[in-house]
Protein backbone atom coordinates (compact mmCIF):
# COMPACT_ATOMS: atom_id res chain seq x y z
CA UNK A 1 0.00 0.00 0.00
CA UNK A 2 2.65 2.41 1.13
CA UNK A 3 4.97 1.75 -1.79
CA UNK A 4 2.10 2.04 -4.22
CA UNK A 5 1.24 5.42 -2.79
CA UNK A 6 4.82 6.61 -3.10
CA UNK A 7 5.08 5.45 -6.68
CA UNK A 8 1.85 7.19 -7.60
CA UNK A 9 2.90 10.30 -5.78
CA UNK A 10 6.26 10.57 -7.43
CA UNK A 11 5.49 9.62 -11.00
CA UNK A 12 2.38 11.56 -11.78
CA UNK A 13 0.43 14.28 -10.14
CA UNK A 14 -2.94 13.04 -8.99
CA UNK A 15 -5.90 14.84 -10.44
CA UNK A 16 -8.89 15.96 -8.42
CA UNK A 17 -11.94 13.83 -9.18
CA UNK A 18 -14.33 16.69 -8.68
CA UNK A 19 -17.53 14.65 -8.66
CA UNK A 20 -16.14 12.33 -6.04
CA UNK A 21 -14.89 15.28 -3.97
CA UNK A 22 -18.24 17.04 -4.15
CA UNK A 23 -20.07 13.92 -3.10
CA UNK A 24 -17.91 13.83 0.03
CA UNK A 25 -19.45 17.11 1.24
CA UNK A 26 -23.10 16.53 2.17
CA UNK A 27 -23.92 20.21 2.55
CA UNK A 28 -23.14 20.91 -1.10
CA UNK A 29 -26.34 19.09 -2.02
CA UNK A 30 -28.59 21.49 -0.19
CA UNK A 31 -30.49 24.44 -1.55
CA UNK A 32 -30.47 27.98 -0.25
CA UNK A 33 -33.38 30.29 -1.04
CA UNK A 34 -34.63 27.69 -3.48
CA UNK A 35 -31.37 27.62 -5.44
CA UNK A 36 -28.55 25.08 -5.35
CA UNK A 37 -25.95 26.28 -2.86
CA UNK A 38 -22.84 27.82 -4.37
CA UNK A 39 -20.44 28.11 -1.48
CA UNK A 40 -17.69 30.66 -2.07
CA UNK A 41 -16.96 31.72 1.50
CA UNK A 42 -14.19 29.23 2.15
CA UNK A 43 -11.86 31.87 3.53
CA UNK A 44 -14.24 32.22 6.47
CA UNK A 45 -14.66 28.49 6.92
CA UNK A 46 -14.66 25.45 4.66
CA UNK A 47 -17.36 22.81 4.53
CA UNK A 48 -16.67 19.41 6.06
CA UNK A 49 -16.40 16.09 4.25
CA UNK A 50 -18.39 13.20 5.64
CA UNK A 51 -15.13 11.58 6.77
CA UNK A 52 -14.81 14.41 9.30
CA UNK A 53 -18.49 14.48 10.23
CA UNK A 54 -18.50 10.71 10.72
CA UNK A 55 -15.45 10.91 12.96
CA UNK A 56 -17.27 13.34 15.24
CA UNK A 57 -20.32 11.10 15.42
CA UNK A 58 -18.13 8.07 15.97
CA UNK A 59 -16.39 9.82 18.83
CA UNK A 60 -19.64 10.42 20.68
CA UNK A 61 -21.14 7.05 19.91
CA UNK A 62 -18.09 4.95 20.69
CA UNK A 63 -15.37 6.81 22.51
CA UNK A 64 -16.61 9.77 24.52
CA UNK A 65 -14.39 10.15 27.54
CA UNK A 66 -11.99 12.74 28.89
CA UNK A 67 -8.45 12.68 27.57
CA UNK A 68 -5.16 12.32 29.45
CA UNK A 69 -7.02 11.41 32.63
CA UNK A 70 -8.37 7.96 33.18
CA UNK A 71 -6.96 4.47 33.13
CA UNK A 72 -10.25 3.12 31.88
CA UNK A 73 -10.67 1.89 28.35
CA UNK A 74 -12.64 4.79 26.87
CA UNK A 75 -10.29 7.35 28.27
CA UNK A 76 -7.40 5.49 26.75
CA UNK A 77 -8.88 5.23 23.29
CA UNK A 78 -9.98 8.86 23.22
CA UNK A 79 -6.55 9.95 24.45
CA UNK A 80 -4.89 7.79 21.80
CA UNK A 81 -7.10 9.26 19.10
CA UNK A 82 -6.38 12.78 20.27
CA UNK A 83 -2.67 12.05 20.19
CA UNK A 84 -2.97 10.58 16.70
CA UNK A 85 -3.99 14.07 15.64
CA UNK A 86 -0.88 15.53 17.19
CA UNK A 87 1.24 13.07 15.27
CA UNK A 88 -0.59 13.78 12.04
CA UNK A 89 -0.20 17.52 12.51
CA UNK A 90 3.50 17.01 13.14
CA UNK A 91 3.78 15.16 9.84
CA UNK A 92 1.48 17.57 8.04
CA UNK A 93 3.68 20.57 8.80
CA UNK A 94 6.87 18.51 9.17
CA UNK A 95 7.65 19.59 12.71
CA UNK A 96 10.69 17.99 14.28
CA UNK A 97 8.88 16.81 17.41
CA UNK A 98 5.32 15.92 18.30
CA UNK A 99 5.52 17.92 21.52
CA UNK A 100 6.09 21.06 19.48
CA UNK A 101 2.46 20.78 18.38
CA UNK A 102 0.07 22.48 20.81
CA UNK A 103 -3.61 21.82 20.21
CA UNK A 104 -5.55 25.07 20.63
CA UNK A 105 -8.99 26.46 19.82
CA UNK A 106 -7.76 28.01 16.60
CA UNK A 107 -5.46 30.56 15.06
CA UNK A 108 -6.73 33.32 17.32
CA UNK A 109 -5.90 31.41 20.46
CA UNK A 110 -2.55 30.31 19.05
CA UNK A 111 -1.52 33.91 18.40
CA UNK A 112 -2.80 34.99 21.79
CA UNK A 113 -0.70 32.33 23.48
CA UNK A 114 2.42 33.80 21.92
CA UNK A 115 1.41 37.37 22.69
CA UNK A 116 0.63 36.42 26.25
CA UNK A 117 3.41 33.95 27.10
CA UNK A 118 6.27 35.02 24.88
CA UNK A 119 5.24 38.61 25.48
CA UNK A 120 5.17 38.21 29.25
CA UNK A 121 8.60 36.62 29.33
CA UNK A 122 10.57 38.38 26.63
CA UNK A 123 8.98 41.69 25.65
CA UNK A 124 9.27 44.82 27.76
CA UNK A 125 8.96 48.58 27.68
CA UNK A 126 10.12 50.25 24.46
CA UNK A 127 10.68 46.91 22.76
CA UNK A 128 9.36 46.54 19.24
CA UNK A 129 7.18 44.01 17.46
CA UNK A 130 6.92 43.97 13.68
CA UNK A 131 3.62 43.04 12.03
CA UNK A 132 2.33 43.78 8.54
CA UNK A 133 -0.31 46.07 7.11
CA UNK A 134 -2.33 43.11 5.81
CA UNK A 135 -2.97 41.24 9.04
CA UNK A 136 -6.25 39.80 10.21
CA UNK A 137 -7.44 41.53 13.38
CA UNK A 138 -6.36 38.46 15.34
CA UNK A 139 -2.76 39.24 14.42
CA UNK A 140 -3.08 42.92 15.32
CA UNK A 141 -5.16 43.25 18.45
CA UNK A 142 -3.23 40.82 20.71
CA UNK A 143 -0.07 42.84 19.98
CA UNK A 144 -1.81 46.13 20.64
CA UNK A 145 -3.04 44.74 23.94
CA UNK A 146 0.47 43.64 24.79
CA UNK A 147 1.81 47.09 23.88
CA UNK A 148 -0.78 48.77 26.08
CA UNK A 149 0.25 46.57 28.95
CA UNK A 150 4.01 46.58 28.48
CA UNK A 151 4.69 49.86 26.76
CA UNK A 152 6.15 48.17 23.70
CA UNK A 153 5.61 49.43 20.13
CA UNK A 154 4.39 48.06 16.83
CA UNK A 155 6.26 48.62 13.59
CA UNK A 156 4.27 47.96 10.44
CA UNK A 157 5.49 46.39 7.20
CA UNK A 158 3.77 48.48 4.52
CA UNK A 159 1.81 47.10 1.60
CA UNK A 160 1.90 48.23 -2.03
CA UNK A 161 -1.17 49.29 -4.00
CA UNK A 162 -1.25 45.80 -5.55
CA UNK A 163 -1.36 44.18 -2.14
CA UNK A 164 2.25 42.94 -1.89
CA UNK A 165 4.28 43.46 1.25
CA UNK A 166 7.12 45.93 0.81
CA UNK A 167 10.04 43.70 1.70
CA UNK A 168 12.65 46.42 1.19
CA UNK A 169 11.03 48.58 3.86
CA UNK A 170 10.60 45.54 6.08
CA UNK A 171 14.39 45.17 6.13
CA UNK A 172 14.73 48.66 7.55
CA UNK A 173 12.27 48.16 10.42
CA UNK A 174 14.62 46.15 12.61
CA UNK A 175 16.43 47.65 15.56
CA UNK A 176 18.15 46.18 18.58
CA UNK A 177 14.79 46.50 20.33
CA UNK A 178 12.92 44.26 17.88
CA UNK A 179 11.72 41.22 19.80
CA UNK A 180 9.31 39.46 17.49
CA UNK A 181 7.99 39.49 13.94
CA UNK A 182 4.47 38.27 13.16
CA UNK A 183 2.80 38.20 9.77
CA UNK A 184 0.50 36.16 7.66
CA UNK A 185 1.47 33.60 5.07
CA UNK A 186 -1.60 34.30 2.92
CA UNK A 187 -3.81 37.38 3.23
CA UNK A 188 -7.43 36.54 3.97
CA UNK A 189 -8.62 39.84 2.49
CA UNK A 190 -6.56 39.90 -0.70
CA UNK A 191 -5.18 36.41 -1.27
CA UNK A 192 -1.57 37.60 -1.44
CA UNK A 193 0.95 34.83 -0.79
CA UNK A 194 3.85 36.47 1.00
CA UNK A 195 7.51 35.55 0.40
CA UNK A 196 7.67 34.10 3.88
CA UNK A 197 10.85 32.09 3.59
CA UNK A 198 12.81 35.15 2.58
CA UNK A 199 11.10 37.27 5.25
CA UNK A 200 11.82 34.73 7.97
CA UNK A 201 15.48 34.60 6.94
CA UNK A 202 15.68 38.39 7.17
CA UNK A 203 14.31 38.34 10.73
CA UNK A 204 16.77 35.62 11.66
CA UNK A 205 19.67 37.72 10.40
CA UNK A 206 18.63 40.08 13.19
CA UNK A 207 18.17 37.14 15.57
CA UNK A 208 14.47 37.86 15.91
CA UNK A 209 11.97 34.97 16.00
CA UNK A 210 8.98 34.85 13.66
CA UNK A 211 5.36 33.86 14.17
CA UNK A 212 3.62 32.96 10.95
CA UNK A 213 -0.18 33.05 10.67
CA UNK A 214 -1.00 30.05 8.50
CA UNK A 215 -4.80 30.26 8.75
CA UNK A 216 -5.19 30.82 5.01
CA UNK A 217 -2.19 28.76 3.96
CA UNK A 218 -2.37 25.17 5.16
CA UNK A 219 -5.45 24.27 3.12
CA UNK A 220 -3.84 25.49 -0.10
CA UNK A 221 -0.06 25.07 0.13
CA UNK A 222 2.35 22.50 1.48
CA UNK A 223 3.88 23.99 4.63
CA UNK A 224 7.13 22.64 6.04
CA UNK A 225 7.97 24.47 9.24
CA UNK A 226 11.54 23.16 9.29
CA UNK A 227 12.20 24.18 5.73
CA UNK A 228 10.72 27.63 6.42
CA UNK A 229 12.69 27.63 9.66
CA UNK A 230 9.75 29.43 11.24
CA UNK A 231 9.73 29.72 15.02
CA UNK A 232 5.98 29.72 15.61
CA UNK A 233 3.17 28.73 13.27
CA UNK A 234 -0.58 29.08 13.85
CA UNK A 235 -3.59 27.70 12.00
CA UNK A 236 -7.25 26.67 12.40
CA UNK A 237 -8.90 23.33 11.77
CA UNK A 238 -12.14 24.77 10.45
CA UNK A 239 -10.54 26.44 7.43
CA UNK A 240 -8.96 23.16 6.30
CA UNK A 241 -12.08 20.97 6.10
CA UNK A 242 -11.83 20.15 9.81
CA UNK A 243 -14.10 20.95 12.74
CA UNK A 244 -14.49 24.32 14.40
CA UNK A 245 -13.00 24.89 17.82
CA UNK A 246 -9.64 23.29 17.15
CA UNK A 247 -6.40 24.70 15.85
CA UNK A 248 -2.69 24.43 16.20
CA UNK A 249 0.21 26.34 17.59
CA UNK A 250 3.53 24.98 16.48
CA UNK A 251 6.58 26.31 18.28
CA UNK A 252 10.24 25.38 18.28
CA UNK A 253 10.95 23.33 21.37
CA UNK A 254 13.40 25.68 23.03
CA UNK A 255 11.09 28.68 22.67
CA UNK A 256 8.13 26.78 24.08
CA UNK A 257 10.20 25.45 26.96
CA UNK A 258 11.34 28.92 27.89
CA UNK A 259 7.87 30.43 27.84
CA UNK A 260 5.63 30.48 30.92
CA UNK A 261 2.33 28.59 30.59
CA UNK A 262 -0.81 30.22 29.16
CA UNK A 263 -3.74 29.30 31.36
CA UNK A 264 -3.59 27.47 34.63
CA UNK A 265 -5.71 24.42 35.26
CA UNK A 266 -5.90 20.70 34.85
CA UNK A 267 -3.61 18.79 32.49
CA UNK A 268 -0.93 21.49 32.44
CA UNK A 269 0.53 20.64 35.83
CA UNK A 270 2.98 18.09 37.14
CA UNK A 271 2.33 18.62 40.81
CA UNK A 272 0.11 21.01 42.69
CA UNK A 273 0.31 21.87 46.32
CA UNK A 274 -1.39 24.85 47.79
CA UNK A 275 1.99 26.55 48.01
CA UNK A 276 3.51 25.76 44.65
CA UNK A 277 2.84 24.09 41.34
CA UNK A 278 5.27 22.59 38.92
CA UNK A 279 4.21 22.63 35.33
CA UNK A 280 3.78 19.74 33.00
CA UNK A 281 6.03 19.20 30.04
CA UNK A 282 5.37 20.13 26.46
CA UNK A 283 2.89 20.08 24.89
CA UNK A 284 0.57 19.80 27.92
CA UNK A 285 2.01 22.87 29.60
CA UNK A 286 0.01 24.92 27.10
CA UNK A 287 -3.11 22.77 27.10
CA UNK A 288 -4.90 23.54 30.34
CA UNK A 289 -8.37 22.15 30.82
CA UNK A 290 -10.49 19.74 28.83
CA UNK A 291 -10.00 20.44 25.13
CA UNK A 292 -12.55 20.21 22.35
CA UNK A 293 -11.94 16.49 22.15
CA UNK A 294 -14.15 15.52 19.22
CA UNK A 295 -12.77 18.34 17.13
CA UNK A 296 -9.24 17.46 18.12
CA UNK A 297 -9.78 13.89 17.07
CA UNK A 298 -11.57 14.70 13.82
CA UNK A 299 -8.83 17.11 12.77
CA UNK A 300 -6.82 13.99 11.97
CA UNK A 301 -9.53 13.00 9.49
CA UNK A 302 -9.34 16.41 7.84
CA UNK A 303 -5.58 16.02 7.48
CA UNK A 304 -6.07 12.53 6.03
CA UNK A 305 -8.61 13.95 3.64
CA UNK A 306 -6.22 16.63 2.41
CA UNK A 307 -3.37 14.14 2.16
CA UNK A 308 -5.44 11.71 0.16
CA UNK A 309 -6.30 14.36 -2.38
CA UNK A 310 -2.76 15.71 -2.21
CA UNK A 311 -1.95 19.34 -1.59
CA UNK A 312 -0.26 19.66 -4.97
CA UNK A 313 -3.37 18.42 -6.72
CA UNK A 314 -5.54 20.69 -4.60
CA UNK A 315 -3.35 23.65 -5.43
CA UNK A 316 -3.39 22.89 -9.12
CA UNK A 317 -7.17 22.61 -9.12
CA UNK A 318 -7.58 25.83 -7.18
CA UNK A 319 -5.02 27.73 -9.26
CA UNK A 320 -6.81 26.75 -12.45
CA UNK A 321 -10.09 27.81 -10.97
CA UNK A 322 -8.64 31.09 -9.73
CA UNK A 323 -7.33 31.91 -13.20
CA UNK A 324 -10.70 31.03 -14.73
CA UNK A 325 -12.56 33.10 -12.12
CA UNK A 326 -10.40 36.16 -12.70
CA UNK A 327 -10.82 35.82 -16.45
CA UNK A 328 -14.61 35.49 -16.22
CA UNK A 329 -15.11 38.08 -13.49
CA UNK A 330 -13.11 40.59 -15.52
CA UNK A 331 -16.04 40.63 -17.96
CA UNK A 332 -18.47 41.87 -15.31
CA UNK A 333 -19.41 45.50 -15.80
CA UNK A 334 -17.69 48.00 -13.46
CA UNK A 335 -15.78 45.33 -11.55
CA UNK A 336 -12.64 46.40 -9.76
CA UNK A 337 -10.30 43.85 -8.21
CA UNK A 338 -8.77 44.72 -4.86
CA UNK A 339 -5.43 43.01 -4.43
CA UNK A 340 -3.60 41.93 -7.55
CA UNK A 341 -0.43 40.57 -6.03
CA UNK A 342 1.99 38.53 -8.09
CA UNK A 343 1.49 35.41 -5.99
CA UNK A 344 -2.12 34.80 -5.08
CA UNK A 345 -4.09 32.08 -3.42
CA UNK A 346 -7.78 31.29 -3.89
CA UNK A 347 -9.18 34.60 -2.69
CA UNK A 348 -10.73 37.18 -5.00
CA UNK A 349 -11.70 40.49 -3.46
CA UNK A 350 -13.57 42.98 -5.61
CA UNK A 351 -16.03 45.81 -5.85
CA UNK A 352 -18.60 46.69 -8.43
CA UNK A 353 -18.11 50.40 -8.77
CA UNK A 354 -21.24 52.31 -7.85
CA UNK A 355 -22.54 49.62 -5.52
CA UNK A 356 -21.93 48.72 -1.90
CA UNK A 357 -20.54 45.24 -1.11
CA UNK A 358 -23.48 44.68 1.23
CA UNK A 359 -26.00 45.15 -1.61
CA UNK A 360 -24.14 42.64 -3.74
CA UNK A 361 -24.00 40.17 -0.85
CA UNK A 362 -27.76 40.38 -0.24
CA UNK A 363 -28.64 39.76 -3.87
CA UNK A 364 -26.13 36.93 -4.28
CA UNK A 365 -27.57 35.33 -1.15
CA UNK A 366 -31.01 35.36 -2.74
CA UNK A 367 -29.45 33.42 -5.60
CA UNK A 368 -28.02 30.79 -3.28
CA UNK A 369 -24.48 32.14 -3.55
CA UNK A 370 -22.48 32.51 -0.33
CA UNK A 371 -19.75 35.15 -0.45
CA UNK A 372 -18.34 37.33 2.28
CA UNK A 373 -18.87 41.07 2.26
CA UNK A 374 -17.35 43.72 4.48
CA UNK A 375 -13.89 44.31 5.86
CA UNK A 376 -13.04 40.62 6.45
CA UNK A 377 -11.58 41.40 9.88
CA UNK A 378 -8.84 43.37 8.17
CA UNK A 379 -10.01 46.96 8.52
CA UNK A 380 -6.52 48.46 8.07
CA UNK A 381 -6.35 46.81 4.64
CA UNK A 382 -9.67 48.40 3.65
CA UNK A 383 -8.50 51.76 5.00
CA UNK A 384 -5.39 51.62 2.85
CA UNK A 385 -7.52 51.08 -0.24
CA UNK A 386 -9.93 53.76 0.96
CA UNK A 387 -12.96 51.47 0.76
CA UNK A 388 -15.50 50.29 3.33
CA UNK A 389 -15.10 46.66 2.35
CA UNK A 390 -15.14 44.28 -0.56
CA UNK A 391 -17.03 41.32 -1.88
CA UNK A 392 -14.84 38.29 -1.39
CA UNK A 393 -15.16 35.00 -3.20
CA UNK A 394 -12.81 32.39 -1.79
CA UNK A 395 -12.35 29.00 -3.38
CA UNK A 396 -11.86 25.49 -2.06
CA UNK A 397 -11.13 22.13 -3.61
CA UNK A 398 -14.82 21.34 -4.19
CA UNK A 399 -15.53 24.49 -6.20
CA UNK A 400 -16.03 24.25 -9.93
CA UNK A 401 -16.10 26.40 -13.03
CA UNK A 402 -19.88 26.12 -12.84
CA UNK A 403 -19.74 27.79 -9.42
CA UNK A 404 -17.77 30.62 -11.00
CA UNK A 405 -20.29 30.87 -13.84
CA UNK A 406 -23.17 31.12 -11.36
CA UNK A 407 -21.30 33.83 -9.49
CA UNK A 408 -20.67 35.81 -12.66
CA UNK A 409 -24.32 35.54 -13.69
CA UNK A 410 -25.37 36.58 -10.17
CA UNK A 411 -23.10 39.61 -10.28
CA UNK A 412 -24.44 40.66 -13.65
CA UNK A 413 -27.94 40.41 -12.27
CA UNK A 414 -27.02 42.37 -9.16
CA UNK A 415 -25.34 45.05 -11.27
CA UNK A 416 -28.48 45.33 -13.41
CA UNK A 417 -30.61 45.83 -10.33
CA UNK A 418 -28.32 48.19 -8.51
CA UNK A 419 -26.76 50.36 -11.18
CA UNK B 1 -52.70 58.07 8.33
CA UNK B 2 -51.84 56.26 11.52
CA UNK B 3 -48.73 54.17 11.83
CA UNK B 4 -50.81 51.03 11.50
CA UNK B 5 -52.67 52.27 8.43
CA UNK B 6 -49.33 52.97 6.81
CA UNK B 7 -48.12 49.52 7.73
CA UNK B 8 -51.22 47.94 6.24
CA UNK B 9 -50.76 49.91 3.05
CA UNK B 10 -47.19 48.70 2.71
CA UNK B 11 -48.28 45.13 3.33
CA UNK B 12 -50.74 45.50 0.46
CA UNK B 13 -48.09 47.02 -1.80
CA UNK B 14 -45.71 44.21 -1.12
CA UNK B 15 -48.38 41.58 -1.74
CA UNK B 16 -48.08 42.42 -5.44
CA UNK B 17 -44.55 41.10 -5.52
CA UNK B 18 -44.30 37.38 -5.36
CA UNK B 19 -40.80 37.06 -6.61
CA UNK B 20 -37.87 38.19 -4.40
CA UNK B 21 -36.33 40.14 -7.22
CA UNK B 22 -39.37 42.32 -7.69
CA UNK B 23 -39.49 42.82 -3.97
CA UNK B 24 -35.91 43.97 -3.83
CA UNK B 25 -36.37 46.15 -6.86
CA UNK B 26 -39.22 47.82 -5.03
CA UNK B 27 -37.04 48.26 -1.94
CA UNK B 28 -34.32 49.81 -4.09
CA UNK B 29 -36.97 52.13 -5.55
CA UNK B 30 -38.11 53.10 -2.06
CA UNK B 31 -34.50 53.93 -1.23
CA UNK B 32 -34.60 56.58 -3.90
CA UNK B 33 -37.62 58.18 -2.21
CA UNK B 34 -35.91 58.47 1.17
CA UNK B 35 -35.89 62.06 2.49
CA UNK B 36 -32.15 62.62 2.62
CA UNK B 37 -30.35 63.76 5.72
CA UNK B 38 -28.59 67.11 5.40
CA UNK B 39 -24.86 66.65 4.80
CA UNK B 40 -24.05 68.54 7.97
CA UNK B 41 -25.69 65.78 10.01
CA UNK B 42 -23.74 63.00 8.31
CA UNK B 43 -21.47 62.81 11.32
CA UNK B 44 -20.40 60.31 13.91
CA UNK B 45 -23.19 61.61 16.16
CA UNK B 46 -25.96 60.48 13.82
CA UNK B 47 -24.44 57.26 12.58
CA UNK B 48 -26.16 54.03 13.58
CA UNK B 49 -23.83 51.42 14.98
CA UNK B 50 -24.09 47.80 14.03
CA UNK B 51 -24.44 48.16 10.31
CA UNK B 52 -22.12 46.67 7.71
CA UNK B 53 -23.21 49.56 5.57
CA UNK B 54 -23.28 52.99 7.16
CA UNK B 55 -26.59 54.56 8.11
CA UNK B 56 -27.15 58.10 9.29
CA UNK B 57 -30.45 59.10 10.84
CA UNK B 58 -31.59 62.53 11.98
CA UNK B 59 -34.83 63.26 13.88
CA UNK B 60 -36.38 66.67 13.47
CA UNK B 61 -39.10 67.73 15.87
CA UNK B 62 -41.73 69.82 14.17
CA UNK B 63 -44.98 70.88 15.91
CA UNK B 64 -44.90 67.92 18.25
CA UNK B 65 -44.15 65.41 15.52
CA UNK B 66 -40.91 63.80 14.43
CA UNK B 67 -39.73 63.80 10.84
CA UNK B 68 -36.78 61.59 10.08
CA UNK B 69 -34.20 62.15 7.39
CA UNK B 70 -31.57 59.53 6.71
CA UNK B 71 -29.06 58.08 4.28
CA UNK B 72 -26.99 54.97 3.73
CA UNK B 73 -24.11 54.07 1.47
CA UNK B 74 -25.78 50.77 0.53
CA UNK B 75 -28.83 50.88 -1.71
CA UNK B 76 -30.77 48.02 -0.17
CA UNK B 77 -30.13 49.31 3.32
CA UNK B 78 -31.33 52.70 2.14
CA UNK B 79 -34.56 51.08 0.98
CA UNK B 80 -35.04 49.43 4.36
CA UNK B 81 -34.40 52.75 6.10
CA UNK B 82 -36.86 54.37 3.76
CA UNK B 83 -39.54 51.87 4.77
CA UNK B 84 -39.02 52.66 8.44
CA UNK B 85 -38.97 56.39 7.83
CA UNK B 86 -42.17 56.20 5.79
CA UNK B 87 -43.95 54.40 8.59
CA UNK B 88 -42.68 56.42 11.53
CA UNK B 89 -42.17 59.95 10.23
CA UNK B 90 -44.85 62.52 10.99
CA UNK B 91 -45.92 60.96 14.26
CA UNK B 92 -45.64 62.02 17.86
CA UNK B 93 -42.81 60.69 19.98
CA UNK B 94 -45.35 58.73 22.00
CA UNK B 95 -46.81 57.02 18.92
CA UNK B 96 -43.36 56.17 17.64
CA UNK B 97 -42.10 54.85 20.96
CA UNK B 98 -45.06 52.52 21.33
CA UNK B 99 -45.38 51.43 17.68
CA UNK B 100 -45.60 47.70 17.01
CA UNK B 101 -43.88 47.24 13.66
CA UNK B 102 -45.64 44.10 12.50
CA UNK B 103 -45.35 44.95 8.83
CA UNK B 104 -41.71 43.85 8.59
CA UNK B 105 -42.66 40.28 9.27
CA UNK B 106 -45.72 40.46 7.00
CA UNK B 107 -43.79 41.70 3.98
CA UNK B 108 -41.24 38.92 4.42
CA UNK B 109 -38.34 41.02 5.63
CA UNK B 110 -38.20 39.54 9.09
CA UNK B 111 -34.84 37.97 8.34
CA UNK B 112 -33.48 41.51 8.25
CA UNK B 113 -34.62 42.16 11.79
CA UNK B 114 -32.52 39.56 13.51
CA UNK B 115 -29.94 41.09 15.84
CA UNK B 116 -27.14 39.22 14.09
CA UNK B 117 -27.93 40.74 10.71
CA UNK B 118 -25.27 43.00 9.32
CA UNK B 119 -27.70 45.60 8.00
CA UNK B 120 -28.56 46.90 11.43
CA UNK B 121 -32.29 47.30 10.75
CA UNK B 122 -32.90 46.36 14.34
CA UNK B 123 -30.45 49.00 15.59
CA UNK B 124 -32.23 51.45 13.34
CA UNK B 125 -35.64 50.69 14.83
CA UNK B 126 -34.18 50.92 18.33
CA UNK B 127 -32.53 54.24 17.54
CA UNK B 128 -35.75 55.71 16.14
CA UNK B 129 -37.57 54.73 19.30
CA UNK B 130 -34.77 56.08 21.49
CA UNK B 131 -34.96 59.42 19.71
CA UNK B 132 -38.71 59.42 20.25
CA UNK B 133 -38.32 58.73 23.95
CA UNK B 134 -35.63 61.39 24.28
CA UNK B 135 -37.71 63.95 22.40
CA UNK B 136 -40.85 63.30 24.41
CA UNK B 137 -39.08 64.02 27.68
C1 LIG C 1 -5.35 35.21 8.10
C2 LIG C 1 -6.21 34.84 9.27
N1 LIG C 1 -5.71 34.86 10.50
C3 LIG C 1 -6.43 34.51 11.57
C4 LIG C 1 -7.75 34.15 11.47
C5 LIG C 1 -8.52 33.81 12.71
O1 LIG C 1 -8.84 32.47 12.72
P1 LIG C 1 -9.85 31.85 13.79
O2 LIG C 1 -11.06 32.73 13.79
O3 LIG C 1 -10.11 30.48 13.28
O4 LIG C 1 -9.15 31.85 15.09
C6 LIG C 1 -8.33 34.13 10.21
C7 LIG C 1 -9.77 33.77 10.06
O5 LIG C 1 -10.53 34.41 9.40
C8 LIG C 1 -7.55 34.48 9.09
O6 LIG C 1 -8.08 34.47 7.86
Amino acid sequence: MLTLYIIMGSTELKKIDINKVRSDFPILKREVNGKPLVYLDNGATTQKPKQVIDAIIHYYEEMNSNVHRGVHYLSQISTDAFEVTRRKVKEFINAEHEHEVIITKGTTESINIIASCYGRAFIGKDDEIIISAMEHHSNIVPWQMLCDEKGCKLRIIPMTAEGDLDVETYKTLFSERTKLVSFTYVSNALGTINPVKEMIAIAHQHEVPVLLDGAQAVQHLKVDVQELNVDFFAFSGHKMYGPTGVGVLYGKENFLNNMPPYQGGGDMIKEVTLEKTTYNELPFKFEAGTPNIEAGIALANAIDYINELGLEAIKRHEDELLAYAIQELSKVKSIRFIGTAKEKSSVISFLIDGTHPYDIGVILDKLGIAVRTGHHCAQPVMDQFGIPGTVRASLAVYNTKEDVDVLVAGLNRAADMLL
Amino acid sequence: MTINEKQDELIEDFAFYTDWMEKYEYIIQLGKELPLIHDSYKTEEYIIKGCQSRVWLYPNMNEGKIDFTADSDAIITKGLVSLMVKVLSGHTPKEIASADLYFIDKIGLKEHLSPTRANGLLSMVKQMKLYAIALSA
